[in-house]
């Protein structure tokens, strides 16, 4: 915030209509961040860390909030042991708060399908249901079967075969 | 005084989950209602061609169709697609987008002066621009060599009965329904679509990938 009030300040030095000045660059300062679905959403508890966590540069994040995302994970899943990619708590909730999107390049990118495990999303993706899985699916995902599957499984219109492949709005 | 203080807080639990549309969508007090909330990011293979990658961002999520015609992309507001290709978790490569006089303006990919929080745009990376589509009209597709480009409103692809997830939060049911309701369907969001060769991504296995949207100062 220091920073960004020290730029502002320069910007008001230069803009006196001086032609011989160059111009100089806008500062765009950030205010939301998102790599996987729902991850602030769901692991971060509190507005006032919701906030702190969207201006949080990724690899700041495990640092920040490995401890919280360890204790909310067990807050939604007080029997949680291990997950259905072999995860404990500390494992997954450290493999979850640093919030970014893997893809893959050379390769099939889904973030689930049956096969393959995070390595991209596609628009048709069930990222919620896999997500409920991990949390309270248990080992071998049979745990909590009314928590780990919402039964919305697709989107209420279908998507272009061709760019840009999001459906058209209602 | 203990009994109290719990359902204090489970009430609280439950007056936090209304606010928590998911999946990025409306999940931070300072943002909500805001051009810069982010809904959702997705990164996949061009379905047309193995060799190129599609990330897709939205923002402004839950418009319902009237509120769709009237909605616009804040022009004082940077969607910033960032690229780590080498496992740090800190950007190689910026993708930016901005919005100005009905048209979107796609800077990159290239490698940014400085990461972080605070960004300039290099005026001299490559420039792809599109005219945003209007909300009724057929896609408006901008090119540049390889590179695709669309801006506009859209369904919103995410799906999620967050309703009921909130209720189980809050305590006042155990489990999901089957079937589910899908608390975002016949809503849209505005969104951003590129798609590009890989190799202008990187040459390793993977990418990781996020989206950050940040205000001109």
């Amino acid at each position: 915030m220091l920073f960004v009030a020290t730029i502002a300040l320069g910007f008001t030095s230069c803009d006196d209509d001086d032609s011989t000045t160059p111009e100089v660059p806008a500062v765009y300062a950030q205010e939301d961040q998102m790599g996987r679905p729902a991850i602030n959403t769901v692991f971060v508890t509190g507005m006032e860390n919701k906030n702190t966590f969207n201006v949080t540069i990724p690899s700041q994040m495990a640092a920040g909030f490995a401890a919280a995302f360890e204790s909310r994970l067990l807050g939604l899943n007080a029997g949680y042991t291990t997950n259905a990619l072999g995860m404990d708590a500390a494992t997954f909730s450290g493999a979850l708060v640093t919030d970014v999107l893997t893809a893959n390049l050379n390769g099939t990118t889904t973030f689930f399908d049956g096969t393959n495990v995070l390595t991209g999303r596609t628009l048709a993706d069930d990222v919620i249901s896999v997500e409920l899985l991990l949390i309270f699916g248990g080992p071998d995902g049979t745990a909590n079967p009314g928590l780990s599957d919402d039964h919305v499984d697709a989107n209420d219109k279908p998507f272009l075969s061709s760019f840009p492949y999001m459906a058209t709005p209602w | 005084m203990k009994k109290k203080i719990t359902l204090f807080a489970g009430m609280l639990a439950l007056a936090t989950s209304i606010y928590l549309m998911a999946a990025d969508h409306n999940e931070a007090q300072a943002i909500m209602g805001t051009g810069s909330d982010i809904a959702d990011l997705y990164a996949f293979q061009s379905p047309a061609n193995s060799n190129y990658m599609v990330l897709g961002a939205t923002v402004q999520g839950l418009l319902s169709p009237a509120a769709t015609a009237n909605a616009s992309f804040d022009e004082n507001v940077m969607i910033e697609f960032n690229i780590d290709n080498n496992g740090d978790a800190v950007e190689d490569l910026v993708i930016q987008c901005i919005f100005e006089n009905g048209q979107v303006s796609m800077y990159g990919p290239y490698a940014p002066a400085t990461t972080g929080l605070n960004s300039t745009i290099d005026k001299t990376a490559t420039l792809t621009q599109a005219d945003i589509t209007s909300y009724g009209a057929n896609a408006t597709i901008g090119r540049n060599g390889n590179i695709s480009l669309f801006a506009g409103p859209r369904d919103d692809p995410f799906f999620f009965d967050f309703n009921q997830f909130g209720a189980i939060l809050g305590g006042s049911a155990t489990s999901f329904n089957n079937p589910g309701d899908d608390s975002f369907k016949g809503t849209n969001v505005l969104a951003v679509v590129l798609e590009l060769p890989k190799s202008m991504l990187g040459s390793g296995e993977s990418i990781n990938t996020w989206v950050e949207t940040k205000r001109k100062q």
